[in-house]
């Protein structure tokens, strides 16, 4: 007991001495240095200056600061949305670009996720077809538009085609440059428990590929839309694209400004929609 | 079934890293084999396992292993080598799956190994939830799974800290008493090597040659009460490893 008390009694003396040897000089607390350098999340600091940013353009416009030659009202852009909708024609034009885009990327990334495996795992392909990709891929392929037309018609099959190559080259790189990554131990400990080699790509290699192949969708899902309204441009009748082409064509620039923001809000549900499947594909990740 | 290594020797490129090396695990033995740092042990167990070929000797196979095991040869490795997007009971589930083993059979497998490593409740938690020590724990419960002739643990506990090292090492011994596998156990920590190995095979430095064999008779469960004979081999060990540990540090490497 006594000697509980004497423990107790230390830190009671240590303050003590602090207290005394304050005259002798200044106690100061040590300076906080840590600190900053963290993401915090801000929710709705974005949307805040999205709508500031289009007051103040609103204010310039009927203030005639800015010119309407230069640069219709977000009014006059929300009239002609409002336009699209009262006719149908968004559905219309929604829809044509929404089955080029839907098919050309997800045929493109079937394609190129299959290749791209091809690629990883076995080293003739690698040998014979990474010097293709490396050659092919910097290509734009709005140059090849004139050969798909004349290759796949002036029709569907051409608008298609470049979006499918557009996805296919960066979806092969990223699909065996994640498959590279793949921690060779995990490899080795499927192979050591005598797992088939189709167990081992189906539940070791891909599942380790995919956080880059879901990257690599993020990245081909923009060129997808690059790609859409480049080949809407050239004989399509409906479609983001034509609807630009034709705005632009007639100077209708409160349309040209409708559609671009069709294009904005479709590449943020493209985006929002593979965070989503990254999210759940990727759970077991922090 | 036994488990025999029949003089091997074997080099990378001109780099000699193992030289005419025989043992054997016998049923239910725990053989540990210790030595300095780059004496080719990692190699020894590549070769046992059948995961790298020796340029001459052989690992063989002494009689039929259990009927009723699905993989002989099954390795612990350092690094777990859990995958981080299964669960702790998919873990376990995924060496079972290319056997046909019936639903319920494999679920009671799982349940089984899961409660014999302590780790029933975490059964659905990710790889990245556990500690180091658990990781392990599961690594030991899929080794157990596929009941192993000769479990091959590669320094299964030396990416651990010395507290979690401590319980499991209580852990396998007592997995020992209950199941009583055999294993080839590589580690540079002789405690550890004196506490779990019924024969101690040393290594010398690279090329790795056998240099002293020692046999415990003190049973596994029992070593814990006898400090001072434990303690005496163990120091018996190291004066012998000391001076080739010292040259071996100071060894320029090219081999991984």
């Amino acid at each position: 007991m006594s000697l509980d008390a004497a423990d107790l009694e230390q830190p009671r003396r240590a303050t003590a001495d602090l207290q005394q040897n304050r005259h002798v000089a200044a106690v100061k607390p040590v300076p906080f240095r840590g600190g900053g350098f963290v993401h915090t999340r801000h929710r709705f600091v974005a949307l805040f200056l999205f709508v500031v940013l289009v007051i103040l353009w609103e204010i310039g416009s009927q203030t005639g600061f800015i010119s309407n030659i230069a640069l219709p009202a977000p009014s006059e852009a929300a009239g002609a949305m409002a336009d699209l909708f009262e006719t149908g024609m968004i559905w219309k034009h929604l829809s044509a670009s929404l089955y080029r885009l839907v098919i050309g990327w997800s045929v493109g990334s079937l394609i190129g996720v299959t290749v791209g495996l091809a690629v990883a795992l076995f080293s003739i392909v690698r040998a014979g077809v990474s010097p293709f990709v490396s050659a092919l891929f910097p290509i734009p392929k709005i140059a090849l538009l004139p050969l798909f037309i004349i290759w796949f018609g002036i029709g569907e099959g051409s608008k298609v085609a470049t979006i499918l190559f557009g996805v296919f080259f960066p979806t092969v790189i990223a699909t065996y440059g994640g498959v590279d990554n793949v921690d060779r131990n995990l490899i080795r400990m499927g192979q050591s428990f005598g797992l088939s080699w189709l167990s081992i790509v189906r539940k070791i290699i891909i599942p380790g590929a995919l956080p880059a192949i879901l990257s690599g969708f993020r990245i081909s899902a923009s060129i997808a839309i690059i790609l859409l309204v480049a080949a809407e441009m050239i004989g399509a009748e409906f479609g983001i694209g034509a609807y630009i082409l034709m705005a632009g064509a007639l100077f209708a620039t409160d349309q040209l400004i409708a559609g671009v923001a069709m294009l904005s809000v479709l590449g943020l549900t493209v985006g929002w929609l593979i965070s989503r499947a990254e999210r759940w594909l990727l759970r077991w990740r922090a | 079934m036994e488990l025999i290594l029949d003089r091997v020797s074997h080099s990378y490129g001109n780099v000699e890293v193992l030289n005419d090396i025989s043992l054997s695990v016998g049923s239910g033995e725990i053989v540990c084999i210790v030595g300095p740092s780059g004496c080719g042990k990692s190699t020894l167990l590549r070769i046992l396992g059948g995961l790298e070929k020796p340029d001459s000797g052989a690992a063989l196979i002494a009689g039929d292993p259990p009927a009723d095991s699905l993989n002989p040869l099954t390795y612990v490795f350092q690094d777990f080598a859990l995958l981080p997007w299964r669960t702790v009971e998919g873990n376990v589930s995924l060496v079972l799956e290319d056997h046909a083993i019936p639903k319920d059979r494999a679920r009671a497998i799982i349940a089984d190994v899961l409660a014999r490593t302590k780790l029933s409740e975490f059964a659905g938690a990710w790889p990245r939830q556990l500690s180091g020590g658990m990781k392990q724990r599961v690594a030991i419960a899929r080794a157990l799974s596929v009941n192993p002739a000769v479990m091959l643990m590669d320094e299964p506990l030396s990416a651990l800290d010395s507290q979690t090292r401590d319980l499991l090492m209580d852990d396998l011994v007592d997995l020992w008493g209950q199941v009583g596998f055999s294993a080839c156990y590589i580690t540079h920590n002789l405690a550890e090597a004196v506490r779990l190995g019924h024969r101690i095979v040393m290594l010398s430095r690279r090329p790795g040659r056998i240099r002293e064999i020692v046999d415990i008779d003190i049973p596994l469960n029992e070593r814990i009460n006898h400090p001072a004979e434990t303690t005496a081999i163990q120091r018996r060990l190291w004066e012998a490893m000391r001076d080739e540990a010292r040259a071996a540090d100071r060894e320029l490497s090219d081999v991984a």
